[in-house]
């Protein structure tokens, strides 16, 4: 690296700048830190989905060594009731508050002890008794208590006479599909220090945005944002479940309150599933119509998701439908069905990932109908405008996607009829998919200081969860200030680093990325005296356009070949090939395991996971890793991904997310192979083995095979 | 925490004396599923007793062609044995199917034998199970059971038995060797499980305290050939849906020998006796083998949500005994 090369830091490969210390262990993750007077929490949760809690029993946990005490809803600290979240108000934080249990795996109390283990000890030695209540999971989309989904994110479709149009069609498909509560398992579990001095609130927090969290903190203990400092310096991935102010932090802040010492809590593996949010069960009914010509007139698509009455929640199905496809009429109804469930929380691609699951399978559906290549009948009904604003698009590199994708992939050799390749027992299927996903920009506020050795110290709210933001931020400060990167150091994960969006919604890094580029362009106006350091402090509220007058997404296009065995009803997917337009690439290395990580994403959410509850009580019945599947890397096979030359014009330096389009499109494509396979649909995910399984005749399908060892099916085996 | 007494033994008479003496002590073997149960309180033992350095480890040739495989013989080393690979290519295969390379490594054969159910009430204190608690009740029936049972349930329990290594041990007569203070004993495989009945809990026939010290298996004739194969939710690192470990031996076209035995089906390795019997003295035809899947499964009594599971079995075991076949002509 030649020392005045001051250009070109962005688009670049470079490893993450904190890698080696987290190869290495010496990376500190909140659970890590050492304090000085530390005490622990540890959680008892309901295990009941709806009742109360008639007496808690600490008779002989207070006994046990260690201990320093028990908080319950009886002596636990008053919180602000109106204290909420992005969405408003949000009865799930306040935690001890009163007896209610409104879901299996609420905290009913905390056990507070100087180790973890003694801890753990007498929590289990704590008696809770709760009157159970009936409870309601019957997820439904047609549920007595469905609504409309809050429009937070903008109105419903309806253009054109759906009815109208789809009577007028050659071809109708209507389906319903099916996609299961998931979690995020994110590798790190949730965890939490917290203590007090004075009137200031101090926390080391696994989140996905320390100054959303300081917010929360702040309005939960009615006490100014200033007061309370938030550090989340190194996090071990969050998939969104760790966006909001988790269960761990409120009740650190409780109870250090309450025992004055610093109390840590680091929940288990099993209370990360029961306690901490998840991606609600969806229902979703496709209606598409076309002309026989191939061209579509209708895309109807209803969505149904379930949410806990406690918060707001919107699981945007139906967005991809206002974007994907040109047709006179579209229509979208979201609907939200209120039941006893853990509060879902955004998981990687919210709304997106199902949603294109259900469109995106009905429109290969189409295809198959119609006869026509699912390629083509796509590349058919691209708009010129997005379908239901009108408005242009700022970048739409869709159309390149899918055909940089079908050469690369082979597609044009595909015979589309199913069933139509084997390999000794096996049923060889290919599919595709495409996704959008929304993307744009929050206010945020970026500090840098030119500091008189000569170099830059840029502050900025940002986190980084593994992604590689502090990285890729780091590229995008030096282009910036026109200087070599290393002499650019970054603060990030920091609440006292001034308000900012939080790693989440695909805006982390263009937000962070458009407060940075703004400082460091006042910043070089003001460098006067290098004898002294200068501070440019830029807050982008005020700079930001929220209605551009054009639509901002970005787009890909998705492959997937599978292999099945009939007998078995295992698939297993042999290629998986993504091609994605997402502005331009900060960092390529970085951006290919981001999308990679999104489609292995997709793969697990297609095949394997799934949260199962115990229909008697709702609780999880496979909350640990021996029970929920995830991919495991015998599972995981060749996986490509590349980016076509894209630049998104509403970003001043060409930028769009990508941390969730990689998960959107895959479990299409790989349902859509699975039919191509086997001539049968999957509509309901996970795409089970129980689900595929076919009769199958002795000798007709176990020709050729005396390999049968080799087969991809049975590696791993 | 909850405290608990640590020893290890030197000498097989050491180790038993030390269960004989505490009525809640249990033997450690590589501690990779006890020391999970303790941590979730459905073991609750005052001591355990190391047994991984008592020297019954190793894989050694009995005179007639069988093996005898150590108790405390990790899975790893059983399944990487060039004498199980030759002469029994099913048991390596089921071995090396079984959880994850490092769990390998720490397992032990008699470890293996004894893991307990992975029925997600078992390990969940708040719910009621008759295999924990007897008489408590089982929350599976009316519950999740999608993994449970086909054959040989109770009103009682409906949980499978979770080990690969003992399906491949059934398919092949396998012998359970201990030693207790009044002295040594076997046990072969298909009386080593107990029959479910009403006390779910009383899994094997192992006297009280008693070590196990070996498993043995008898010699086979070099022209049997065996394979296992494991069916589950993910390619690997799970347990079995269903499995079959299966032998066969076919000269001059007709079967003189068969073995079946499948897994993730009951509460223990399911010897498949009257389905061999359809087979054996018969030539394998597609017919055949179809017929002897269906005989096979023909006690099942699925669950509400668990029928996949018979014809995923009658599947599988035509599939792995038509790959046998084929091999044979070929080979
Ligand atoms: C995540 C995970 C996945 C797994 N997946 C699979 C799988 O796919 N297939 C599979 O078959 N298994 C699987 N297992 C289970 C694994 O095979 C068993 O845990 C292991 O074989 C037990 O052996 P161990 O030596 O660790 O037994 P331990 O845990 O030490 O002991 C188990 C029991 O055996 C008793 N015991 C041990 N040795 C002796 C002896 N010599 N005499 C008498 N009693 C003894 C102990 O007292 C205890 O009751 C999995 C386990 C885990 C944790
Ligand atoms: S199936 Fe057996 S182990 Fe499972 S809950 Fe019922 S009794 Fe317990």
């Amino acid at each position: 690296m030649s020392p005045d090369r001051t250009v070109g830091a962005v688009g670049a490969s470079r490893p993450r700048i904190e890698g080696g210390l987290k190869v290495t262990g010496a990376a500190r993750y909140t659970a890590d830190v050492p304090m000085p007077g530390l005490v622990h929490g540890q959680l008892v949760t309901a295990t009941t989905s709806r009742g109360r809690v008639r007496d808690v029993d600490a008779s002989t946990a207070l006994g046990m060594p260690g201990v320093l005490g028990v908080l319950d809803h009886r002596n636990a600290p008053r919180l602000n009731p109106k204290a909420g979240n992005y969405f408003g108000p949000d009865g799930s934080l306040l935690l001890l508050q009163d007896e209610v249990v409104p879901y299996a795996g609420w905290p009913v109390a905390l056990v507070v002890a100087e180790t973890p283990e003694q801890a753990r000890a007498a929590a289990a030695a704590l008696r809770v008794t709760c009157d159970a209540e009936p409870h309601d999971l019957d997820f439904d989309m047609d549920h007595p208590a469905a609504r409309p989904a809050s429009t937070a994110f903008g109105p419903e479709a309806d253009t054109g006479d759906l009815e109208a149009e789809l009577a007028a069609c050659a071809v109708v498909v209507e389906e319903r599909y099916r996609t299961p509560e998931e979690s995020h398992c994110a590798m790190e579990p949730h965890a939490s220090t917290a203590w007090w001095e004075g009137d200031h609130l101090h926390a080391l927090d696994a989140n996905q945005g320390a100054f959303s969290v300081s917010e929360v903190l702040a309005a939960l203990w009615s006490i100014d944002r200033e007061r309370v400092h938030v550090r989340s310096e190194h996090v071990g991935g969050g998939f969104g479940g760790k966006g909001v102010c988790g269960p761990q932090m409120i009740l650190a802040s409780m109870a250090s309150k309450r025992f004055g010492r610093p109390v840590r809590i680091a929940m288990t593996r099993a209370q990360v599933f029961e306690t901490t949010s998840s991606r609600p069960r969806t229902e979703q009914l496709v209606t598409i119509g076309a002309d026989a010509d191939g061209r579509l007139r209708a895309v109807g698509h209803r969505a149904a998701y379930a949410l806990s009455p406690l918060a707001e929640y919107i699981e945007a199905c139906t967005e991809q439908a206002k974007v994907l496809y040109a047709a006179p009429a579209i229509r979208t109804r979201l609907t939200a069905v209120p039941l006893d469930v853990l509060p879902p929380a955004s998981m990687r691609g919210p709304g997106a990932t199902p949603g294109s699951f259900a469109l995106e399978s009905a429109i290969d559906e189409v295809a198959e109908r119609l006869d026509v290549d699912p390629v083509r009948l796509r590349l058919r009904n691209q708009p010129s405008v997005a379908p239901v604003s009108g408005l242009p698009f700022s970048t739409r590199r869709l159309v390149s996607c899918v055909q940089e994708g079908a050469r690369r992939f082979g597609w044009a050799a595909r015979d589309r009829r199913p069933r139509s390749r084997r390999e000794g027992p096996l049923l060889i299927g290919t599919g595709m998919a495409t996704a959008s996903f929304s993307a744009g920009v929050f206010p945020s506020t970026a500090s840098i200081t030119a500091e008189v050795d000569g170099t830059f110290t840029v502050s900025v709210g940002a986190s980084d969860i593994g992604t590689g933001a502090r990285t890729a931020l780091t590229a995008v400060a030096a282009d910036a200030l026109g200087v070599d990167a290393g002499r650019v150091r970054l603060r990030i994960g920091d609440s006292d680093l001034g308000m900012a969006w939080g790693a989440g919604g695909s805006r982390g890094t263009t937000s962070w990325s458009f407060a940075i580029t703004e400082a460091a362009k006042e910043l070089r106006g003001r460098l006067g005296d290098p004898a002294r350091p200068v501070t440019a402090t830029v807050d982008t509220s005020a700079l930001i356009d929220f209605q551009p007058g054009r639509e901002r997404q970005t787009f890909s296009a998705v492959f997937a070949e599978v292999a099945v065995d009939p007998a078995t009803g295992e698939v297993r997917v042999r290629r998986l090939l993504g091609v994605f337009a997402v502005g331009r690439v900060i960092n390529p290395l970085l951006a290919r395991g981001q999308v990679v990580g999104g489609m292995v994403m997709g793969l697990s959410m297609a095949l394997h996971e799934e949260s199962v509850r115990d229909p008697r009580t709702g609780r999880l019945a496979n909350g640990d890793f021996a029970g929920y599947h995830i991919a495991a890397h015998a599972d995981v096979p060749d996986v490509e991904a590349d980016f076509v030359p894209d630049y998104e014009p509403l970003d001043p330096s060409g930028f769009n997310g990508l941390g969730e389009i990689g998960t959107a499109g895959t479990a299409a494509a790989i349902a859509n192979a699975v039919w191509h396979a086997t001539g049968t649909r999957q509509r309901t995910l996970p795409i089970r083995l129980d689900r595929v399984l076919e009769p199958v005749a002795a000798g007709k399908d176990t020709e050729g095979a005396t390999e049968g060892a080799d087969h991809a099916v049975t590696r791993g085996a | 925490m909850r405290e608990f007494a640590y020893q290890r033994a030197a000498r097989v008479h050491d180790a038993l004396l030390a269960v004989a003496g505490d009525r809640n002590a249990r033997y450690l073997g590589g501690g990779t599923n006890l020391v999970d149960l303790m941590k979730c309180g459905v073991e609750r033992p005052t001591r355990l007793v190391d047994v991984r350095r008592l020297p019954l480890d190793g894989v050694h040739v009995a005179p007639g062609g069988g093996l005898v495989i150590g108790a405390t013989t990790t899975n790893s080393d059983a399944a990487a044995h060039p004498e199980v690979r030759r002469r029994f290519p099913a048991l390596s295969q089921a071995l090396l199917a079984g959880a994850s390379g490092q769990l390998r490594n720490m397992a032990t054969v008699g470890g293996n034998l004894l893991q307990r159910t992975r029925c997600g009430y078992f390990a969940d204190l708040s719910r009621p199970c008759n295999k924990r608690l007897p008489g408590s009740g089982c929350a599976a029936i009316a519950g999740v059971h999608h993994n449970h049972a086909v054959l040989g349930h109770s009103a009682h329990c409906v949980a499978t038995h979770p080990s690969d290594m003992a399906v491949a041990l059934a398919a092949f007569d396998a012998v359970v060797r201990y030693q207790s203070l009044d002295g040594g004993g076997e046990i072969p495989l298909s009386r080593f499980y107990l029959p479910v009945g009403d006390r779910p809990d009383l899994e094997t026939a192992l006297p009280p305290g008693a070590l196990i010290t070996a498993v043995a298996l008898p010699g086979v004739p070099g022209s049997l050939r065996s394979r296992y194969r494991k069916v589950r939710e993910r390619a690997s690192y799970a347990f079995a849906t269903v499995s079959v470990a299966a032998a066969l031996d076919v000269r001059d076209g007709v079967v003189r020998d068969v073995r079946i035995a499948m897994g993730g089906v009951a509460s223990r390795p399911w010897r498949a006796g009257s389905a061999e019997a359809v087979l054996r003295g018969a030539r394998p035809t597609p017919d055949r083998l179809r017929a002897c899947a269906e005989e096979a499964l023909s006690g099942a009594e699925p669950l509400p949500d668990n029928g996949y599971k018979v014809l995923l079995a009658k599947n599988l075991i035509a599939a792995v005994l038509g790959e046998l076949a084929a091999a044979e002509e070929v080979g």
